[in-house]
């Protein structure tokens, strides 16, 4: 009987997930198979998540199922994993706060959406967001933040990226424990993601009405 | 002959303690009007934890580094100049006059922790910008496998595993034997266990520790005058201690975020048992503060049970128990808990309801406070709410009208405590003035 592995790990059981990847592997499976179906388990991670059925601790663990998933597949790859289709996403924590627990999940649930996401981690420097834009033409960016510094931090670095120009063709989305509507319009973002699944949902809506 | 404290009922603990906040021991009042102030402001926040009406709305914003953005000086400054610390810190409760002070120890000695290499923390000049706040640098501080280690000794298991990772220049710490090994002379227990003493690596940890015991002197004594002087001048403290919640003791800083969100799925059993040693050790962390303090109340933040963070059943199995504990535990001790809950705690109004009446002050962030009252108005104080979104980046009109609503949602029949949803780091002065004088003006109860 071949068990269902995007179920097992949509439902986070762990050791069954290994034995399923293994059992496949063994089996001379596909790894590019595999992975479709652990991205599809993640899928509905989401969407559990997106219903209030799951929490933070469930995305989190179903990242660290999906990590040594990753780690057994990975020598069977022989191209690159599969092609990251959604679009690109800059994403980083602003000047001045290093937090970055609510960041990484928001990276994590992009990358298993599809979106290529560039990650520059935390106390990122306002032009390295501009630089980046510039580099990789991302249409969407993702500011970060925990403290209420980052209000500034954000706003310093939108107007940045007006200055340098590419407001227009950039949507930009902020996040963090205490970002309401009235930082949306201090900052001059287009709106906030109250949590990583918000974000996502963000960014795809961004993408498609391109 | 007066009762020993152990010989006392949580009550009568209670009532000492209360005594002692209300006429704080050794403080001369600068004037009758002082000490008048002083204690209506005191009679104010207890009538409101009691679940009376008091006059008014009492007035308690967090406040953070507020004091020295203030003075015009940055966070660095005041943490390496206890001279700037004490006036920054005095002048704006005098000039604002809110109903309490939250005391200096927001801001840590900057030097201690220079000179003993803490790693736990980036602060201002060390990590962080001087103009910001110090933030916490998560990792696991003990790895998943140290479960047992921690459960068994807790106290070994900081001395020499937590200490020497967190604290470079304690990094000596590790090689020492655990203290219980020196039982007696007989059988060369107490000789063995000197050795590591001896060693350079530990020396060197020692004097470090002696260093940092001399700094934390002089920031202590920085701390004591400065309460005795806001007390003189008719401000009390609001709180006289500290703790935490074991379930964040062990997530925040000991597994960081990450590490106690596995453990939930791949050992909850040895979580539940660590949630349940460390217990008695917090709510003695919380009682001695509040002892030394003479304050009953003791303040505990509360970070990884808010919404989202963790499952209805998760809460319920992982985090409340232990954090239900921790609040008989200082109730039974004569304290006045003070649960501070950062983030949103909405989905939890139901299970924290579960605590003796009258005996808790529930502080809540981004809480729909309406419902808060609702649901735990008839069984404890709530304070709290007043957005640190609106105070940074509103008009004082702004502000003013969400008092005008929060006291119109949550003061009738008394037991509100106003206060801001987070701590108030580098808002706009008017906007803090705006807070308080707006609490005076809708707060008081006819």
């Amino acid at each position: 009987m071949a068990k269902d592995l995007a179920k097992a790990l949509a439902d986070l059981k762990e050791d069954e997930v290994l034995a399923i990847v293994q059992e496949k592997l063994n089996a001379g499976a596909d790894p590019l198979g595999i992975l479709a179906d652990a991205g599809r388990g993640m899928e509905t991670v989401g969407t559990r998540f997106s219903k209030s059925e799951y929490f933070i601790p469930d995305l989190v663990y179903s990242g660290e199922i999906l990590k040594k998933v990753n780690e057994m597949v990975k020598p069977k790859l022989t191209g690159g994993g599969a092609a990251k289709t959604g679009g690109k996403v800059i994403i980083g924590t602003v000047a001045g706060d290093i937090h970055d627990i609510g960041k990484d999940i928001v990276v994590f649930m992009l990358d298993v959406s599809g979106f290529e996401v560039f990650d520059l981690g935390v106390d990122v420097p306002i032009q390295k967001f501009v630089d980046k834009i510039q580099e990789t033409g991302a249409s969407v960016v993702g500011l970060s933040g925990f403290l209420t510094l980052a209000y500034d931090a954000m706003k310093q670095t939108i107007d940045a990226i007006k200055k340098a120009g590419l407001r227009d063709k950039t949507k930009i989305m902020i996040g963090g424990g205490q970002i309401t509507d009235e930082i949306v319009k201090y900052t001059g973002a287009d709106a906030y993601g109250k949590d990583a699944v918000a974000g996502v949902t963000l960014a795809k809506k961004w993408m498609t009405a391109k | 002959m007066e009762k020993t404290w152990e010989a006392m009922t949580a009550d009568e603990k209670k009532n000492d303690l209360i005594g002692k906040w209300l006429s704080p021991p050794g403080v001369k009042f600068n004037s009758p009007d002082a000490e008048k102030g002083y204690k209506a402001r005191v009679q104010r926040i207890l009538d409101a934890a009691n679940l009376k009406k008091p006059d008014r709305v009492p007035c308690f914003p967090m406040f953070g580094f507020f004091g020295a953005y203030y003075s015009g000086l940055t966070p660095y400054d005041v943490m390496y100049d206890y001279d700037k610390l004490m006036s920054s810190f005095s002048k704006y409760i005098l000039d604002l006059q809110p109903d309490a002070h939250g005391s200096v120890t927001i801001s840590p000695p900057g030097k201690l922790h220079d000179i003993v290499d803490y790693k736990l923390y980036a602060w201002p000049g060390h990590g962080v910008a001087k103009e910001h706040s110090y933030q916490c640098l998560e990792g696991e501080y003990m790895k998943a496998n140290e479960y047992d280690a921690l459960i068994e000794d807790p106290t070994n298991f900081f001395l020499t595993s937590f200490l020497p990772r967190t604290m470079g220049a304690l990094d000596g710490l590790k090689m020492l034997t655990p203290f219980t090994n020196m039982t007696e002379m007989y059988g060369g227990f107490t000789g063995a266990a000197f050795v590591p003493f001896g060693l350079p690596p530990v020396q060197a940890a020692l004097k470090a520790m002696i260093d940092a015991g001399n700094e934390a002197l002089k920031w202590i004594g920085t701390v004591a005058g400065y309460g005795a002087a806001m007390a003189a001048a008719g401000f009390p403290g609001f709180f006289g201690g500290g703790t935490k919640a074991p379930f964040d003791t062990i997530g925040d800083t000991l597994r960081g975020t990450r590490g106690i969100i596995t453990d939930m799925y791949r050992q909850p059993a040895k979580l539940i048992r660590a949630c349940e040693q460390l217990l008695p050790i917090m709510v003695k962390m919380g009682v001695s503060n509040a002892k030394v303090n003479g304050n009953p109340v003791v303040f505990i933040p509360l970070h990884k049970g808010a919404d989202g963070f963790l499952s209805d059943e998760q809460y319920k199995k992982f985090y409340w128990p232990t954090l239900k504990g921790l609040i008989e535990g200082l109730i039974a001790e004569g304290c006045i808990p003070f649960p501070w809950a950062e983030g949103g705690y909405n989905s939890r109004l139901k299970v924290i309801k579960d605590v003796p009446k009258g005996k808790v002050i529930w502080g809540f962030d981004t809480t729909d406070m309406a419902k808060a009252k609702e649901i735990l108005g008839d069984v404890a104080c709530i304070g709290g709410n007043m957005s640190i979104a609106t105070l940074m980046v509103g008009t004082p009109q702004d502000v003013k009208n969400s008092i005008k609503k929060l006291i119109a949602d949550c003061a009738k029949g008394g037991g509100y405590i106003m206060m801001s949803g987070a701590v108030i780091e580098n808002v706009p002065p008017d906007n803090v003035k705006a807070m308080i004088d707006a609490t005076k003006e809708y707060g008081v109860y006819k």
